[in-house]
Order: structure tokens, then sequence, then C-alpha cells
């Protein structure tokens, strides 16, 4: 089983300068490790859609590596976008969905069922490849070449889960920070700083 | 263009010199004629999703990297995009015209079809803006969507209120069906 923490780093240890979707816990080991945070987009105020957001950012830009650290949870709440990403095959998308079993933002709860196997349902779907990783080591070892590899890639990573005792991370902050991360990496892929304010938030 | 109907032809002429890249869409029985008539186009890009809650998120996406696409849903589905409506595109700003399939929708306001029935009051709950769009002859309106999208900083919602006409093989219009 991996810590979060370990997968992150090793994550970003490979980045080079993709664009990192993330979600619940792995938003704030993300950040803090990160260091393009121009190319981070935390997915704090729209449940669910990381990878859905990902897979638009894929498209968009196609020259550039997108990789989305997805979580259990939340793919289950948007699992049709398996077949959504896998109809679209974007062959810059590299799909990790951290696997714990837990809803860790909320106290830890089970998930409806256990034992959803993410690999072989995203394998089922049409993705070009499929991986799953239970100990860092492998992960490590393997993922240079997996993120060489065209896409769309699922890679399930095996976490050890973290529930959250006192309440969850995401707060009106966070919320509030995600509509300046998008313009601020709208302009780094575009060039252009041509996102005016709007929304509550700004 | 014909009076009386709308013909998808039209719309997808529109949305080409609007310069859209996208069109983030899950098929519904409004707007069953427009797909054909954008699979014919190759300047925009279909993005089928495989539920309505998807195609906010996406269209995000693709609005970040600089692209300019639209979503295309029904009524029904719009409803259950709520989430993603509220977070990813009126909570950050998107400027996106969404085209809703207004089903059950009549110029009477008389309708069994509860789809028809919750539409206008649940745009107006999320404080969106919309046109309803029945015939070629609104479809002046459309420009007028983009530009207000553009300029709030907000979605704005293009209701499309009649089906979309078939368009012919040798190119002359027929009614909806």
């Amino acid at each position: 089983m991996i810590t979060y923490a370990d997968a992150c780093r090793v994550l970003n240890e490979s980045r080079g300068e993709a664009v990192a979707v993330t979600t619940m816990t792995q938003t704030k080991y993300w950040n803090q490790i990160s260091k393009e945070p121009d190319l981070d987009i935390g997915i704090a105020n729209g449940m669910s859609k990381a990878s859905s957001v990902a897979l638009g950012l894929a498209l968009g830009d196609p020259e550039r590596s997108v990789l989305c650290l997805d979580a259990d949870g939340s793919l289950l709440m948007n699992f049709g976008s398996l077949a959504t990403i896998a109809g679209m095959a974007p062959k810059n998308l590299y799909h990790f969905v951290f696997n714990n079993g837990i809803y860790s933002v909320t106290g830890g709860q089970p998930l409806p069922t256990a034992g959803v196997e993410y690999a072989k349902a995203a394998e089922a779907c049409g993705y070009a490849s499929t991986h799953r990783f239970e100990d860092v080591e492998s992960l490590d070892s393997a993922l240079p070449e997996i993120l060489r590899s065209p896409g769309p890639v699922l890679i399930e990573i095996i976490v050890k889960g973290e529930p959250q005792a006192e309440g969850v991370d995401q707060t009106w902050e966070s919320n509030a920070k995600m509509p300046l991360q998008l313009r601020a990496l709208r302009k780094r892929l575009t060039g252009n700083d041509d996102w005016g304010p709007g929304g509550p938030f700004i | 263009m014909i009076n009386g109907v709308l013909h998808p032809k039209n719309v997808v002429a529109q949305l080409v010199e609007l310069g859209v890249s996208h069109y983030v869409t899950l098929p519904d029985s409004e707007t069953a004629h427009m797909y054909e008539a954008l699979m014919a186009e190759p300047s925009i890009t279909m993005v089928p999703v495989s539920r309505e809650g998807e195609a906010i998120p996406v269209a995000a996406g693709l609005f970040v990297a600089g692209q300019n696409p639209v979503v295309s849903i029904q009524n029904a589905g719009l409803y259950e995009a709520g989430d993603a409506l509220r977070g990813l595109a009126l909570g950050i700003g998107l400027p996106l015209v969404m085209f809703i399939g207004y089903r059950g929708h009549n110029r009477m306001g008389d309708t069994a079809d509860t789809a028809a029935k919750y539409l206008e009051p649940f745009l107006h709950m999320w404080r969106v803006d919309y046109f309803v769009i029945e015939s070629d002859d609104d479809l002046d309106r459309v420009p007028i969507a983009f530009e207000r999208a553009a300029k709030t900083n907000q979605p704005f919602a293009v209701a499309i209120g009649t089906e979309y006409a078939k368009e012919s093989p040798s190119g002359t219009e027929s009614e909806g069906e």
C-alpha cells in the first residue's frame, strides 16, 4: 500500500511540464510539492469532475501531457467519464486513480462497494492501456515509460486511507482559489491574459 | 433562410462564423438533426459525453486550453448537470454558450411535460440569462448570446424551442419530423 505523500512525490518527479488536475486529498499533498503551480488545478468546487476537466484540457492542448490525480469516490460519481475519455482517446491524458476505498474528506466512510478495480473498468471501456500499483517502488520504476506511452492511460494506485478527523480541508478559500488557478493556467497555455473577472469569487 | 422552421445547417454556419471549436453534447430528440449537420462540418470537433454533468467541465477544460467550445444538452440533462453548472460555470466565471433542448415546449405555455415546465424557472433560479429560439427568424440572437457570455464571463443559454428540421440530402429544406 502506498501513501498519498509518496505517490504524489513520485508523480511530481516525472511530470515535466504537464498540466496537473488534482482533487480531494491529492490536492493537499500536490500543493506542498509542486514546482509548477501555474500548471496546476485543484478541483475544489466541481464535485467529481476532475476527469472531465482533464479531458477538456487534453483535447484543447494535444501537444501537452495532462495528468489527472483522481479519487476512487470521485470517479464512481462520474463513472461515465471513463467511456467518454475512451471515446475521444486523447493520447496525452494520464488518468491516475487513488484507490483507498473510503471517502477520506468526510471522515472515512466506506464507498458503496469495496473492491472496484478501476484499471479493469478503464480497460473494458477502451483506454489505450491500464496499470495497477500497490507499492511505490513499482510505481516509481514504471512511471517514466508509462508517461511516454500513448494515452489515454489509467493508472490505479492503491493508497493508504487518510480519513480526516476534523472536517474537510475544502473551504471557502480553496473554492475561491480555483478560478484564479484556472486563469493562471489559461495564461500559461495560451500566452494571453484575457479572461477577466466573473462569478462570485472574483 | 426559411421562416417557420429551424434548420441546423443555419446554426452550424453561425457556429463556424463565431469560431466555435468544439461541440460538447449528449444528443436529444430535439437536436438529433443538429448532430447530423455537425458531423458534416469538419472545423468543429464533436465531443460526445456519457452524461450531461460531464459537458460543462469538459467545456471548461477546453476553454482554459484556449479553445472556443459550446455545450448542447437537453433541459432534463441540464437539471442533472446542476452542480457542474454551479461550480464549473457560474462559480469560475466561464463564458459559455449552452444550447438547451427545450423538450415539451410550446408557444401556449400549456404543457404536461415537467421538463419544459421547469426550464425557465430553473434558469432564473441559477440567474442564467437566455433566449428561446424557435425558427430561423430567431437566429440573430445566437451571436448576441456569445457576446453576452463573453462580456459577463458567465454562461448564457439558448433554449431550442422546436425540433431542428431534417435537411434533405439534396440540400433542399424539409419540415421538422
